[in-house]
């Protein structure tokens, strides 16, 4: 079931960091450079969406309205999209739909987020009947608890090390050097994950990403007006964007939930959410694994970015160790991953992040990402966590 | 001393005859499908939303799918125990026959070398905190836990 493209006219982003400042002037700049990048006016846009944040007030529900109303209202309709870390590839998925249903020509999506410091926490109130909140007060259970129970199936059943975890930070680091949106930009080594302090057996703290500030957007076009305005380089497309929800019984435990559904009573699904959600990015785009030359996974830990590699069919399963050890997941290896340096050097901005992850394999496709490019690019897939019964991948082509 | 109370009502049991104690879930008779905790409102199988759901105790033991440990103190709304923190474990568990994988804490003195995937747990109920509630009364609540079922005697 191949879907029309729509054109990535352009991309920007602000640096990621903990700058403490309004969310709104982040979707800003990164709208600003958007705009700029493609050569588009503001007013010259037919929609915008926007992705939610939920720590920053009602500003941040109404996404989309905030951000229009602070780049001069302009009467055009808006969409904000919340689903935790896919928020930003849902606001994308709008923005597509009014384009290829030929309600728009051009629509701009924007995400940006201010963070608390430390574990991100459930929102205020004895609220007994919100797992979020039932997650901290019956188990104490954060959102490195569930990383880490995933990273323990991979010790237990693959036989994954701790410096297997380590090399993904390691080589994370490295690309991140290059990118100066990256909040860290500083190589570590195995042995300053492995000395760094223990957060939830068996990750410690290098291999768990932070939380940051920052901000991305992305104005999308049509085939036809982007053939008409785009400059003269590669044009990138949007060949799929996955936004699909589990199905159920759904066998393997999700934040926030404590319990998984049951796999006693009706079939269990061949393959799980995770699977599902690469799946049918790939349907949509009319591709498979074997086509991508660069991906951008989510690393909330270190081993989920060996799980993303399994479950976007890089690789079998328990074989996503020997692909960091051999290198062939760095840049200049088979299939480069993360060369943005991954939210291993960014730290998560959630209604950002899945932008953020389109405009790095934009840059990539177009063949201007500098000192971390990934030579011939021609396909790039992005995956972002199922979680709260959100997920994502987009795929680009050019 | 203080009063014990579960710190969910209806999701477990608390016998005092000493016999074991369990998860309460629901079944929906339709499609023989498990709901914990207790699914009240329709059945989540789709296709079953008008299914009969009915009360049943869950198995008290399974397989250990995964686990690990929080080496630093959780944020709100979790209330300490011990000061300074004190790391404890936490299992997901997969139940013998409603094949619903459960997370829980695991009872103290139990590390994460004490643990393997796939290991037999079985159910415990335990204190989680003792804390004053909104009247002033002292309340020890209670709360399930996991933890390894005692080797076999095999020596």
């Amino acid at each position: 079931m191949s879907v029309e493209p729509v054109a990535v006219l352009g991309v920007g982003m602000h640096p990621w960091g903990k700058w403490g400042r309004n969310f709104v002037e982040y979707g800003v700049a990164a709208a600003r450079d958007a705009l700029t990048d493609a050569g588009v006016d503001w007013r010259d846009v037919g929609f915008v969406a926007g992705a939610d944040t939920v720590r920053n007030g009602y500003p941040g529900y109404v996404a989309g309205a905030t951000f229009a109303q602070a780049l001069g209202w302009t009467g055009i309709p808006v969409t904000s999209a919340y689903g935790a870390c896919a928020s930003g590839a849902m606001a994308l998925e709008a923005a597509r739909q009014r384009i290829l249903s030929g309600m728009c020509d051009v629509a701009l999506v924007v995400g940006a987020d201010t963070t608390p410091k430390g574990f991100l926490k459930p929102n205020a109130g004895e609220r007994t009947d919100d797992p979020d909140w039932l997650r901290f007060r019956l188990l104490g259970a954060t959102n490195p608890t569930y990383f880490a129970l995933y990273a323990r199936r991979r010790v237990d059943l693959f036989g994954a090390t701790p410096e297997d975890f380590a090399l993904v930070k390691v080589k994370n680091s490295r690309h991140g050097v290059a990118n100066p949106y990256a909040r860290f930009a500083k190589e570590v080594g195995v042995d300053d994950v492995l000395a760094s302090p223990l957060v939830a057996s068996p990750l410690r703290l290098l291999d768990i990403c932070a939380t940051s500030d920052g901000g991305a957007a992305i104005v999308l076009s049509s085939m036809d007006y982007a053939r008409r305005h785009a400059g003269s380089g590669p044009l990138v497309q949007v060949a799929a964007i996955s936004t699909v929800t589990p199905t159920f019984p759904n066998t393997v435990i999700e934040m926030p939930n404590f319990a998984t559904d049951s796999a006693a009573g009706l079939p269990v699904p061949e393959r799980t959410f995770k699977q599902a959600i690469g799946d049918a990015a790939y349907a949509q785009a009319g591709l498979g694994p074997d086509d991508v030359d660069v991906a951008e996974v989510y690393d909330l830990s270190t081993a989920l970015e060996l799980d993303w590699y399994e479950d976007l069919g890089f690789c079998a399963a328990g074989e996503a160790e020997g692909l960091v050890r051999d290198g062939a997941t760095t840049i200049g290896g088979r299939l480069p991953v993360n060369p943005s340096g991954g939210l291993a050097c960014f730290g998560e901005a959630v209604p950002a992040q899945a932008l953020a992850q389109v405009c790095e394999l934009t840059w990539q496709l177009r063949g201007t990402a500098g000192d971390r490019q990934v030579d011939g690019a021609r396909v790039g897939i992005t995956a972002n966590q199922g979680l709260f019964g959100h997920g994502s991948s987009v795929i680009v082509t050019r | 001393m203080p009063e014990r109370r579960p710190i969910v009502e209806g999701w477990f049991t608390t016998p005092t005859d000493g016999t074991p104690p369990a998860l309460i879930g629901t079944r929906c008779t339709e499609s023989g499908t498990y709901f914990f905790p207790p699914e009240r409102v329709a059945s989540r199988a789709p296709g079953h939303l008008d299914s009969p759901l009915e009360e049943v105790e869950l198995s008290n033991r399974g397989r250990l799918w995964s686990y690990t440990d929080a080496q630093y103190q959780p944020p709100d709304p979790y209330v300490p125990v011990t000061d300074p923190h004190e790391p404890f474990c936490i299992a997901a568990v997969e139940l013998t026959e409603e094949r619903i994988v459960v997370m829980g804490q695991v009872v103290a003195g139990v590390g994460v070398d004490d643990l393997q995937v796939g290991m037999e747990m079985e159910l415990v109920v335990d204190t989680l905190d003792t804390s004053t509630d909104a009247d002033g009364v002292e309340v020890e609540h209670l709360i399930w836990k996991w933890r390894p079922v005692a080797e076999e005697a095999t020596s």
